[in-house]
C-alpha cells in the first residue's frame, strides 16, 4: 500500500534562517497524524511547503505516490488535498452556504462547463449537508463575517471537507474554540475519518485534543523531526519534554 | 427577503424601464445624445465593475478599451463593413488585449497594478494619435455611419438611443447571469481572499485574467456604440481622463454592486448637465458633491443603501432571537 502523503527531506530557507530542515515522514490512508512542537518550530511552514503555497528549497512531496512538488495550491486541491488555516480564512461577505458552495464548485467539470453548465449541479444540497453535519443550520444564510470566532473556525473546517478530499491538513483547528464546540469538532473529525477514510494531518497545541484524536504524533523542534510515535510514547519521550519545557 | 419587498423591486424595475423607453420620446437631439452617452458609459463602467468591483483588480485602462472599440467601429464602418462585424472584432480584440493586460496583475496588486494599467492607457492613446495610417491621428475619423438594425435605420437620435438602451439591456442581462454563475462566485473569492480561494482549488490565475478580459471586452462593446453615437472620433476622448472618469463612475455608484455603474454613469454624465444652470460654477459644485459623497460613504451610493438594509436585517434578526431564546441555547 502506498502512503497517501509521502514527504522526503523537505527544507525551506528564508535568507539565513532554515525554517524547515530536512523533514521526512509518511502518512498512511485513514491515519490521523498529529503535528506538535513549540511555536516557530516550522510546522506551518512545512504545511505551506506540502500544499504548494511556498516553494520548498529542497526535497519532494508525493500524494498517492504521485510527485506534487511545484504544483500550485489550486491544482493540489483538485487532486484531493485540502486544508484549514490557523487564522480565520473564510469569505466574510458571503453567507455560510455561499462559502461552502464556493469551496466545492471547482471540483467538478472544467472552467467552461462551470460557466455554461447547470450553475449549481447539486452543490447547494452538498453545502446544506455539510452545514447540517457541522451543526451550522441556523446560520446558513448569515454572512460568514458576522459569525463568532468559533463558528467561523467550524465553517473553515467544513469548507475543507467540501468536494470529499482524500487528505486534509488542519492548522490549529482547536485554537480559540470553546470546550463544547471543541468536543463537537473532534467528534465530527473522527466521524469523517471513520466514514470517508479521509486522512488527516493536524497541527495543534491543545495536547488533550491531539492525544485523543491522533493515531500517531510527530514532534518538531527547530525545523527538524524530534520524535514520532503513538501518543503515549511521545508523551514519555524525554527529548520532547525538554523541547517543550526548555533547556 | 419578504414577498412585498420583491414585488416593490419588480414594480420599481418596470417603472424605470418604462421611463427610459417612454420619457425620452419628446426629448430634443441634445437630451437624447446625453442619454445615449449615459447608456454607453454604463456599459463600459459595468465592465470595469466586473474587474474592479467583483474581482478586486484595479484598472486604469478601461478608457483605452473604449477607444479600441471605437476605433475598430470607426475604421471598419467607414470602409463599409457592418457595425455588427466591428462589434465582433472589438470584442475579440479587447478580450485578447485585456487578457494580456491581466498578466501584470498576477504579480502586482493595488496601486502598483494601477500604475501598470495607467502605462497601458498612455500607450493606447499614443497609438491612436501617432499611427496615422490606421487612425488618421489628430485629424480623427469623421462621417462614421450609424447602423441599420433589423432593417431599421438608426440615423435619427431616437432610434439610435433605443439601440444604445437595448444594448445596455442585453449587457445587463449577461452580466446578471455571469455574476450569479460559479464564475461570479470565483471572482468574489478573488477579491475577498485570494489565498483561501487558491486552497479551495480556484485557479486564481485564470480567473484574474478572465476578469480582465471580460471587463475589457465590455469596454470594447461600449466603444463600438460610442463611435456611431458621436459620428466623429479623435484620440482626445480616450486619454487617461476617460479611464479616471470610468473609475469614478464605478466607485461613486458603488463598486461590487450590480446597479452601481448605472448610478455612477448617471452622476458622471447627467449631473454636470443638470448643474449647467449654475454656469461657471457647475464643475466646482460637481467636484464638491463627489468629494462629500465619498467622505460620507466610501462604498458609493449603493453602499449607503446596503448599510441601511443590513442594519435593518440585523435588527430583525436580533428581535427574532429575542423571542426564540431556546433555539439559541441549543446552537453550538
Amino acid at each position: 500500500m502506498t502512503a497517501v502523503l509521502e514527504v522526503r527531506n523537505i527544507s525551506k530557507r528564508f535568507g539565513g534562517i532554515t525554517a524547515v530542515d530536512g523533514v521526512s515522514f509518511e502518512v498512511q490512508e485513514g491515519e490521523i497524524l498529529g503535528l506538535i512542537g513549540p511555536n516557530g518550530c516550522g510546522k506551518s511552514t512545512l504545511f505551506n511547503c506540502i500544499l504548494g503555497q511556498l516553494t520548498p528549497s529542497g526535497g519532494e512531496v508525493k500524494v498517492d505516490g504521485k510527485l506534487v512538488t511545484g504544483l500550485r495550491a489550486s491544482e493540489l486541491n483538485r487532486l484531493g488535498v485540502s486544508r484549514t488555516f490557523q487564522l480565520l480564512q473564510v469569505f466574510p461577505k458571503l453567507s455560510v452556504r455561499e462559502n461552502l458552495i464556493l469551496a466545492g464548485q471547482e471540483h467538478q467539470g472544467s472552467m467552461l462547463s462551470r460557466l455554461f453548465g447547470p450553475s449549481d449541479a447539486g452543490l447547494t444540497e452538498a453545502a446544506d449537508r455539510m452545514i447540517g453535519f457541522f451543526k451550522l443550520g441556523h446560520l446558513a444564510g448569515e454572512a460568514a463575517g458576522g459569525l463568532s470566532y468559533g463558528q467561523q473556525k467550524l465553517l473553515d473546517a467544513a469548507m475543507a471537507f467540501m468536494g470529499g478530499p482524500r487528505l486534509v491538513l488542519l492548522d490549529e483547528p482547536a485554537g480559540g474554540v470553546n470546550l463544547t464546540m471543541l468536543a463537537d469538532l473532534k467528534e465530527r473529525l473522527a466521524a469523517i475519518n471513520r466514514e470517508k477514510r479521509a486522512t488527516f494531518v493536524v497541527i495543534e497545541h491543545n495536547m488533550e485534543f491531539v492525544m485523543s484524536l491522533c493515531s500517531r504524533v510527530m514532534v518538531m523542534a527547530e525545523g527538524r523531526v524530534l520524535a514520532m510515535g503513538c501518543p503515549a510514547e511521545v508523551r514519555a519521550n524525554p527529548a520532547v519534554i525538554e523541547a517543550y519545557l526548555g533547556h | 427577503m419578504t414577498g412585498t419587498m420583491r414585488y416593490l423591486q419588480i414594480a420599481l424595475g418596470v417603472v424605470v424601464i418604462a421611463g427610459l423607453v417612454l420619457v425620452p420620446m419628446n426629448f430634443n437631439r441634445y437630451g437624447l445624445f446625453i442619454l445615449s452617452q449615459w447608456a454607453v458609459m454604463t456599459i463600459a463602467a459595468m465592465g470595469l465593475n466586473l474587474t474592479l468591483g467583483y474581482a478586486g483588480q484595479v484598472s486604469l485602462a478601461q478608457g483605452a478599451f473604449v477607444g479600441i472599440g471605437a476605433y475598430a467601429a470607426a475604421i471598419m464602418t467607414t470602409q463599409g463593413a457592418p457595425l455588427i462585424a466591428a462589434l465582433v472584432v472589438a470584442i475579440i480584440l479587447c478580450f485578447a488585449v485585456g487578457w494580456l493586460l491581466g498578466y501584470p496583475a498576477l504579480r502586482v496588486q493595488h496601486h502598483y497594478l494601477a500604475f501598470v494599467t495607467l502605462a497601458f492607457s498612455t500607450l493606447a492613446f499614443l497609438v491612436f494619435r501617432n499611427e496615422e495610417w490606421l487612425t488618421k491621428g489628430i485629424y480623427g475619423i469623421s462621417n462614421i455611419p450609424r447602423p441599420h438594425v433589423f432593417g431599421f435605420a438608426t440615423n435619427r437620435p431616437l432610434p439610435f438611443y433605443y439601440l444604445c438602451l437595448g444594448s445596455l439591456g442585453l449587457v445587463s442581462l449577461a452580466m446578471w447571469w455571469l455574476i450569479r454563475s460559479p464564475w461570479g462566485r470565483a471572482f468574489l473569492a478573488l477579491r475577498e481572499n485570494p489565498i483561501r480561494a487558491l486552497s479551495l482549488g480556484i485557479d486564481t490565475r485564470r480567473y484574474t485574467l478572465m476578469a480582465f478580459a471580460i471587463g475589457s471586452a465590455l469596454g470594447g462593446v461600449a466603444g463600438t456604440l460610442y463611435a456611431p453615437l458621436t459620428q466623429y472620433i479623435d484620440p482626445v476622448p480616450f486619454n487617461l481622463s476617460l479611464s479616471l472618469d470610468l473609475l469614478m463612475m464605478v466607485i461613486v455608484g458603488g463598486a461590487g454592486f450590480f446597479f452601481g455603474p448605472f448610478l455612477g454613469a448617471m452622476i458622471a454624465v447627467l449631473l454636470p448637465e443638470w448643474l449647467r444652470f449654475t454656469q461657471g460654477y457647475y464643475l466646482m459644485l460637481y467636484a464638491i458633491a463627489v468629494i462629500l459623497l465619498l467622505i460620507y460613504s466610501p462604498t458609493g451610493i449603493l453602499g449607503i443603501l446596503d448599510r441601511y438594509l443590513s442594519e435593518r436585517r440585523t435588527k430583525t434578526a436580533s428581535a427574532l432571537r429575542a423571542v426564540a431564546p431556546s433555539r439559541l441555547e441549543t446552537a453550538p
